[in-house]
C-alpha cells in the first residue's frame, strides 16, 4: 500500500468502501437516536398541550376542586386553584428550608472543612441525592405525620430533603469558583473570616446559588411520591394554611388520572400543562441566570 | 502624608478583638452544624425506615425478601415479586436506553452540525425535566392504549416463541408499558452525562487516531469510547438507580399484580410502585409495616447502586490520572 | 571557515557549520530528476474571515526531508495540516488552490480525507499516544486498516524503525503513558509509519523534548528518509539546517488594515537558504536579525 497505490484515492478498494459504509451506518444510527429523543419529547409535550389547553381557563386557575364523589352536573366549572395554592405554599416553604441549610453546608465544606470531612459530607450528599423520593416520603411520614398528622409543613420538609443535596452541590461548585486571591485580599485587610465569607465571597456566588435554587425548584415542583404521604388527605376548598394538608398539582394529577371520569382526565392534562410550563419557565430562568453570572465572572476575571 | 504615617495610624488602631472571633465561631459553628445535620439526616432516614419496618421484620425476618405473594387477608407478605419486577423493569429499561443515549451523546458531541447542537442538547435536558407524574399520565392515557392495540400483539406474533412476549392481556397497563416509560425517563440522564464525557476526550487523542487514516466511527470505537468508558458506566448506573426508585410513572403504568410472571404483557409491580399504589389502602399495621419493609429494601438497593457508581467514577478517574500525565 | 578570521561566532556561522558538516550531507540531484510528491499551487487557507496563508506555491520531493521554518504565526502548522486534510476538523476552515499529491488534487472536495490520511501520516507537536498498551498503540491502526497479517512482525518492524524496539520489547503490554516524553514521541512515529504511509508530516516533533531525545528523532529522520518522504515544521533553525534537504521559509505579511497572514518567501535547497538566501527577509531571519 505505498506510492503506486494512490489509486486508492480515486477508486477505493473493497475494504475502504466497507469501512466508509460502516461509518455512514453509525452516523445514521446516531441521527436516529437523536430523532428518538426529540420525538418522545415532542409527543409528550404535544399530548399535554393538545389535551390540556382546552381546559385552561380563568376559572380553572382560580376555582378549587369540588368534593369528589358527588353527583354534580357535568359542566360544573371546577378548577384546581387549591392545588396551585398548595403547591405554591409547599414549594416556597421547602425552598425557605433548604436554601439556608444548603448554603451553610456549602460554606462549611468549602471554607472550613478538612479533606476528610469534605469527602464525608460529599458522600452524604450523594447518598441523600440517591434516596428515592418515595422513601423520603416514608421517612417524613414516620417522623412527623405519625405523631402530628399531615400538613403542608411535613410536605415542605420532605421536598426540602430532596432539594438539599441539589442546592448544596451547586453552591459548593460556585464557591469553589471564587478565586482564593479574593479571600486573601480581604483577610489581608484585616477582616475576620466570617466577614470575608459573608460579605465578600458569598455575594460573588449569588448568581450560581440562584441558578441552583431555581433548578431545585423545577425539580421538586413535580415531585409526587413524598407528598402522597405528607399532604394528600386534603380538605375541600382553597386553603393557604401550612399547618394543614394542602392539595398540590402533582398529587392532583396523580389522583385525577386514577379516576374513571374523562372530565377528570381532562383536568389532569390541564394541570400537567401548567406544571410543564412552570418547570420550563423555571429551567429557562435558571439557564439565563447561569449565563448571566458566568458572564459576570468572566468580566471580573478580565 | 507619607505612607509611614498611614502605617503608624493603622498600628495605633486596636486589633479587632473578641467580637470578630465570636463571629467566626458563629459562622463556623452553624455551618458545621448544618454539615453535621446532613449526616444526621441520612442516619435519621435509615433509622426511621427501619423503625417503621420493624413489625414486619420481626414477623417475617429475611425470608420476606424472597417470599412471593402479598396477602392482606392471611397477613402473609413478601418482597419477592416486587424485587423481581424492579429488577426486570430497570434492567430492561437500561438495556433499551443505553444504546439510544450513547447515540444521542455521539450525535451531540461529534456529528451534529453546529447550529443543531445547542437546541437538541436543550431538548434532551427538557425531557429530563418532565416530572414523573406527567410521563406517568401520558403513559397511562396515550401510550398504553397504543401499545395494547398495536405494539403488544405485533410483538407477540413476531416473537411469541420467547416466553417474554406471551399473549397480551386486555390491559394496556403492563410491564412492557412501564419499561417503555422508564426508558424514556432514564434516557436523558445517560445521554447528557455521556455527551459531556465525549466532549472531554482530548482533541489530540482524536487527531492522533484520525491522522492514521481511520474513519470517525473507527476513532470513536477505538479511542474516544474507551477513554470515556468509566464515566459511561457510571452514567448507566445512575440511570439504573433512577429507574429502580421511580414510583409514580411506573405505578401508573404497570398495573398491579403480586405474582411473578415471565410475560411482559401482563401487569406486574415493582418495589416503588407497590408502595405508592398501596400505602393509602393498607388494611393492617402489619401490611403498612411490610410496605415500609419494601421501602427499606429499596433504600438499601439505592444506596448500594449509588455507592457503586461513585466507586466506578473514582476508579476511572484514578486510571485516567495515571494515564494522562 | 570563519574560525580562521577570528570573527565572533554568529548564529549564521553555526548554521553554516551545521549545514556543511554535521549530517554528511549528500548533494542534491538536480530538481528535474527529483520525483515530486507534492505540487502545491496557490494555496490560500482561511479561518472564518481571517486568512492564515496566502498564495503558497511549492513542491516537495520524494525521499527528502523538507523543512518549513518561519516566525510564530506565519502559518507553518496551518500549511502542513492542509497537506493531510487535517484542517477539515476545524469548522470555520476554508481553502483555495490545489495540492497535487502524485498528480491528484487532494484538496478537492470530493476526495475522501480518510484515504488521504492513509497515505500521508502525521506526528504531532506533543506526543499523543493512545491510552492503550505500547503494542496496541502500534497495532490498533494496523488492525483497523486491515493490515492484520503478520501483526507482531509489523509492530516489531515499526518500533525498530523508530529506534524504540530495544527499549520496549520486554514490556509491550505496559501502558504507553508509562514511557518518557521522548519515548512516547518515538512511539507516535512508530504508530505513524506502521501503516506504511508514503509521506510523514511532522509538526514540530521535537519541540517538547530535551536535546538528547531531539537528537534521537533527528537521527531517525536521517535514516527513515530512504523509505518515506518527510515534511517537517520546525521553529528551530539549527534543526532545519541539520536534518532538512529542502527548506521553505514562511513569514508574516501585513495588510493595510493591520491584517496579518503567512506567505512563502523562499524555497530552496537548505544549503542555499542558510548560506546564500535570495530574499532579504530570508537572510534577516536566518541570521537572527528578527523573528
Amino acid at each position: 500500500m505505498r506510492t503506486g497505490d494512490l489509486s486508492v484515492l480515486q477508486r477505493p478498494n473493497d475494504r475502504l468502501r466497507r469501512r466508509r459504509v460502516a461509518n455512514r451506518g453509525m452516523e445514521l444510527l446516531a441521527w436516529l437516536a437523536a430523532a428518538v429523543a426529540v420525538f418522545f419529547l415532542g409527543v409528550v409535550v404535544w399530548s399535554v398541550a393538545q389535551r390540556g389547553a382546552s381546559q385552561l381557563s380563568f376559572d380553572f386557575l382560580t376555582k378549587p376542586q369540588q368534593a369528589s364523589g358527588g353527583f354534580g352536573p357535568l359542566n360544573v366549572k371546577q378548577g384546581l386553584a387549591n392545588a396551585f395554592a398548595g403547591s405554591f405554599v409547599i414549594v416556597g416553604l421547602a425552598t425557605a428550608m433548604a436554601l439556608p441549610f444548603g448554603i451553610l453546608i456549602a460554606i462549611y465544606v468549602n471554607e472550613f472543612a478538612s479533606r476528610l470531612v469534605r469527602s464525608a459530607v460529599g458522600l452524604t450528599l450523594d447518598v441523600l441525592n440517591g434516596v428515592p423520593a418515595i422513601v423520603i416520603g416514608f421517612f417524613v411520614f414516620g417522623l412527623i405525620v405519625v405523631a402530628h398528622g399531615q400538613s403542608a409543613y411535613a410536605g415542605a420538609f420532605a421536598l426540602a430533603v430532596i432539594m438539599l443535596p441539589l442546592v448544596a452541590r451547586s453552591t459548593i461548585e460556585v464557591l469553589a469558583l471564587v478565586p482564593d486571591s479574593l479571600r486573601e485580599a480581604a483577610l489581608a485587610v484585616g477582616a475576620p473570616r466570617w466577614r470575608t465569607t459573608l460579605g465578600i465571597v458569598l455575594p460573588q456566588t449569588i448568581g450560581g446559588v440562584l441558578t441552583g435554587a431555581t433548578l431545585a425548584v423545577a425539580r421538586v415542583a413535580g415531585e409526587t411520591a413524598p407528598l402522597l404521604f405528607t399532604s394528600s388527605l386534603v380538605a375541600t376548598g382553597t386553603h393557604w394554611n401550612p399547618s394543614q394538608a394542602l392539595q398540590t398539582v402533582p398529587v392532583a394529577i396523580f389522583e385525577l388520572s386514577d379516576s374513571a371520569d374523562p372530565a377528570d382526565h381532562a383536568r389532569a392534562w390541564a394541570a400537567a400543562l401548567v406544571l410543564i410550563l412552570f418547570i420550563l419557565f423555571a429551567s429557562l430562568g435558571a439557564r439565563w441566570l447561569a449565563t448571566r453570572s458566568r458572564r459576570k465572572i468572566a468580566r471580573a476575571a478580565g | 502624608m507619607s505612607s509611614l504615617d498611614v502605617t503608624t495610624d493603622a498600628a495605633r488602631r486596636p486589633f479587632p478583638g473578641r467580637r470578630a472571633r465570636l463571629g467566626d465561631l458563629v459562622l463556623q459553628g452553624s455551618a458545621g452544624i448544618a454539615a453535621l445535620g446532613a449526616l444526621v439526616l441520612v442516619g435519621l432516614i435509615a433509622w426511621k425506615v427501619v423503625q417503621g419496618a420493624r413489625l414486619s421484620i420481626s414477623t417475617f425476618g429475611l425470608g420476606f425478601v424472597t417470599h412471593v405473594g402479598w396477602d392482606p387477608v392471611h397477613l402473609k407478605f413478601g418482597a419477592g415479586s416486587f424485587l423481581f419486577g424492579t429488577a426486570v423493569t430497570s434492567i430492561a429499561a437500561l438495556i433499551l436506553a443505553t444504546p439510544i443515549a450513547l447515540g444521542i451523546a455521539l450525535f451531540l458531541s461529534e456529528l451534529a452540525p453546529r447550529g443543531l447542537r445547542g437546541p437538541i442538547t436543550a431538548l434532551v435536558e427538557t425531557l429530563a425535566a418532565i416530572p414523573s407524574v406527567v410521563i406517568g399520565l401520558w403513559g397511562l392515557i396515550v401510550l398504553a392504549p397504543i401499545l395494547r392495540d398495536h405494539v403488544d400483539p405485533a410483538l407477540h406474533s413476531a416473537l411469541g416463541f420467547i416466553p417474554l412476549f406471551g399473549p397480551p392481556g386486555s390491559y394496556g397497563s403492563n410491564v412492557f408499558t412501564a419499561i417503555v416509560v422508564l426508558t424514556i425517563m432514564i434516557l436523558p440522564i445517560i445521554a447528557s452525562i455521556s455527551r459531556e464525557l465525549f466532549l472531554s476526550v482530548p482533541s489530540e487523542l482524536k487527531e492522533g487516531a484520525l491522522g492514521l487514516g481511520t474513519t470517525r466511527w473507527e476513532m470513536v470505537r477505538g479511542v474516544a469510547f474507551p477513554y470515556a468508558r468509566g464515566g459511561v458506566a457510571a452514567a448507566m448506573i445512575l440511570g439504573f438507580g433512577r429507574a429502580i426508585g421511580e414510583a409514580i410513572a411506573v405505578g401508573l403504568t404497570i398495573g398491579s399484580a403480586t405474582a411473578i410472571n415471565a410475560n411482559l404483557f401482563k401487569p406486574g409491580s415493582t418495589l416503588a410502585a407497590m408502595i405508592a399504589n398501596n400505602y393509602q389502602g393498607a388494611s393492617s399495621g402489619l401490611e403498612l409495616s411490610s410496605l415500609i419493609y419494601l421501602a427499606l429494601i429499596l433504600l438499601v438497593f439505592s444506596i448500594l447502586v449509588n455507592l457503586l457508581a461513585q466507586w466506578i467514577v473514582r476508579r476511572a478517574a484514578r486510571r485516567q490520572g495515571l494515564m494522562a500525565r | 571557515m570563519s574560525q580562521m578570521k577570528e570573527e565572533p561566532v554568529s548564529a549564521s556561522s553555526t548554521i553554516e557549520h551545521a549545514v556543511r558538516v554535521e549530517m554528511k550531507r549528500q548533494p542534491l540531484p538536480p530538481r528535474e530528476r527529483l520525483e515530486q510528491v507534492f505540487d502545491i499551487q496557490d494555496l490560500t487557507a482561511i479561518y472564518g474571515s481571517k486568512p492564515a496563508l496566502k498564495n503558497v506555491s511549492m513542491q516537495a520531493y520524494k525521499n527528502l526531508v523538507t523543512a518549513v521554518i518561519g516566525p510564530s504565526g506565519c502559518g507553518k502548522s496551518t500549511f502542513i495540516r492542509c497537506l493531510n486534510r487535517m484542517n477539515d476538523l476545524v469548522p470555520s476552515f476554508r481553502q483555495t488552490g490545489t495540492i497535487r499529491y502524485h498528480g491528484q488534487d487532494i484538496a478537492a472536495k470530493d476526495v475522501d480525507p480518510v484515504a488521504v490520511r492513509r497515505m500521508i501520516g502525521m506526528v504531532f507537536q506533543r506526543a499523543n499516544p493512545f491510552p492503550k498498551s505500547i503494542h496496541d498503540n502500534v497495532a490498533w491502526g494496523l488492525k483497523v486498516l486491515g493490515m492484520k497479517d503478520n501483526l507482531s512482525e509489523r509492530v516489531e518492524r515499526a518500533l525498530t524503525q523508530a529506534a524504540l524496539w530495544d527499549e520496549v520489547k520486554d514490556r509491550l503490554k505496559a501502558s504507553a503513558l508509562s514511557l518518557s516524553g521522548g519515548q512516547q514521541q518515538r512511539l507516535c512515529i512508530a504508530r505513524a509509519i506502521a501503516v506504511e504511509p508514503d509521506v510523514v508530516l511532522m509538526d514540530e516533533p521535537a519541540s517538547a523534548l530535551d536535546p538528547i531525545a531531539t537528537q534521537a528523532i533527528e537521527q531517525l529522520l536521517h535514516e527513515l528518509k530512504t523509505e518515506y518522504s518527510f515534511v517537517i515544521v520546525t521553529h528551530n533553525m539549527q534543526q532545519a539546517a541539520r536534518v532538512a534537504d529542502m527548506t521553505a521559509f514562511f513569514s508574516i505579511s501585513r495588510g493595510e488594515e493591520g491584517e496579518r497572514w503567512g506567505e512563502l518567501i523562499e524555497y530552496d535547497a537548505t544549503e542555499k537558504i542558510f548560506t546564500a538566501p535570495s530574499d532579504k527577509r530570508t537572510e534577516d531571519y536566518v541570521t537572527g536579525r528578527f523573528g
